[in-house]
């Protein structure tokens, strides 16, 4: 399924904005994207398996609350880096 | 001699906005400002590994993401980042979870042990790495200690709880020290398998009682390479001294002039005369401005363990200057006449090459300085 990146992590990807990745719920897309790209999870998940505070990951336009979040197979998942100031 | 054109100097710059490096011969005459690196990344510390003469580790995070480490090993000409960053394990009990926010200190380990490196995190957690940084365990002797939560429980100060001053004795390394803002000081003589609190004689006036065993608020602990048993303290209530095997720190900043007392961030050493220190002296007064007294900034120097302190403030702005210099953000060079240089939170280096009798500005416009460090290559 299509991963949107957002910048901040898109040098874990190459520079592509947008790459592809397989899971049956949302952490173990996250996982699989970690197999293909090394570290990108740890940027977005804590070690106690937490989404970092200015992470968000949209599934299908809906904001996940947890990792347990059930993807389908034609499901987009965005991921958003949300912070303001300077 | 006071100094070479084949020694190369190098300081690292670690900012709240990326890296950067000022070079120099030996002679110190001409700076070249390089950078930035990893432009707006948070840079904790930014150390290099005096053993091999090559490596650098990085500390580092963004506004949106989690922490982690970069390494170089040829002097910081290429980057890689490191393969597992310090992380506290995975626990079931959401209550007991903790989660590495930031990387706040690196320290290379002990002579004996090229690979050896230690980290200092925040929330308080010290880590351990046995391959050069690449990857890291927590060392359960402290992270699981029994009082760990006794020791760590007053909170953390605006900035997160911190662990820093990671210290290994050169003349024994199973003899360790580390400090938390808040928290204390604490030794292991094990090489961090068991941990004792080290804070008698401190202040600790915020608390209710002054006179606590732990929980008190080290800015910046230092050890002397050439005489290990002694140490000095730049701690929120104060400038310390302790001569081991006493276990008690004396308050030698009551030594210092009334009107700018003894509060700080940073104390740095001279790497050849255990007598000799530097302190960078803020106003610790109402709310804690933590910027130069009454505007004025200066180093002050002692050449007597403590017992005397001088002002050292030519070529430094004489009014409206208000200064912030962080804990890792003042360091020294081991120059024969020692190189001191700081970084403000304005985004300024500032050197003295003749032991702080007189200072001038290496580079300006930075982002806010968290961290400098010396790197000299023959």
């Amino acid at each position: 399924m299509r991963v949107l990146i957002p910048s901040p992590l898109q040098s874990y990807t190459c520079n592509q904005g947008q790459v592809e990745a397989t899971g049956v719920k949302l952490y173990d897309l996250l996982c699989n994207l970690d197999s293909q790209y090394p570290g990108i999870k740890f940027r977005m998940i804590d070690e106690q398996d937490r989404i970092r505070q200015h992470i968000k990951l949209f599934v299908d336009g809906q904001q996940a609350s947890d990792l347990n979040c059930v993807l389908k197979p034609a499901s987009e998942v965005h991921i958003i880096c949300a912070l303001s100031g300077g | 001699m006071q100094g070479s054109t084949e020694k190369r100097i190098l300081l690292l710059i670690g900012t709240r906005k990326g890296a950067f490096t000022l070079s120099s011969t030996g002679l110190r005459q001409r700076w070249t400002l390089s950078g930035p690196l990893y432009l707006g990344h948070i840079v904790y510390h930014f150390v290099p590994d005096p053993r091999d003469q090559r490596t650098m580790l990085m500390a580092t995070k963004t506004g949106h993401l989690g922490p982690t480490i970069f390494r170089s090993n040829d002097r910081g000409g290429n980057w890689t980042e490191i393969k597992t960053p310090p992380a506290f394990p995975k626990v079931a009990n959401e209550a007991d979870a903790r989660a590495v926010e930031s990387v706040f200190w690196l320290t290379p380990g002990h002579w004996s042990e090229p690979e050896v490196w230690y980290a200092g995190t925040s929330p308080a957690g010290l880590f351990r790495s046995e391959d050069g940084g690449d990857t890291w365990e927590s060392v359960s002797g402290f992270n699981a200690h029994p009082n760990y939560v006794d020791w760590t429980k007053n909170g953390a100060t605006p900035g997160g709880q911190l662990l820093h001053s990671i210290l290994i004795d050169p003349s024994a390394h199973e003899q360790m020290y580390l400090s938390i803002s808040v928290g204390g000081v604490f030794e292991s003589s094990d090489q961090g398998k068991s941990w004792t609190p080290l804070n008698k004689g401190c202040a600790a006036d915020f608390m209710p009682d002054p006179n606590v065993e732990y929980g008190h608020d080290p800015h910046c602990v230092v050890l002397h390479p050439l005489k290990p048993n002694r140490l000095y303290q730049q701690n929120h209530c104060g400038i310390y001294r302790l001569d081991l095997p006493s276990k008690d720190w004396v308050r030698i900043g009551l030594n210092m002039p009334e009107a700018v007392g003894d509060i700080g961030f940073p104390i740095v050493l001279h790497p050849r005369n255990p007598d000799c220190a530097w302190v960078f002296p803020m106003d610790g007064s109402t709310v804690w401005p933590r910027t130069s007294p009454e505007g004025k900034p200066s180093t002050y120097v002692t050449h007597d363990a403590g017992q005397s302190w001088k002002r050292q403030d030519k070529g430094l702005p004489a009014g409206n200057a208000y200064f912030t210099v962080k804990r890792q953000a003042m360091t020294a060079d081991t120059s024969e006449s020692v190189g001191l240089y700081f970084g403000t939170s304005q985004g300024e280096v500032w050197a003295s090459f003749d032991e702080g009798e007189s200072w001038g500005c290496l580079a300006q416009y930075l982002p806010e300085i968290y961290t400098l460090a010396i790197a000299e290559y023959a």
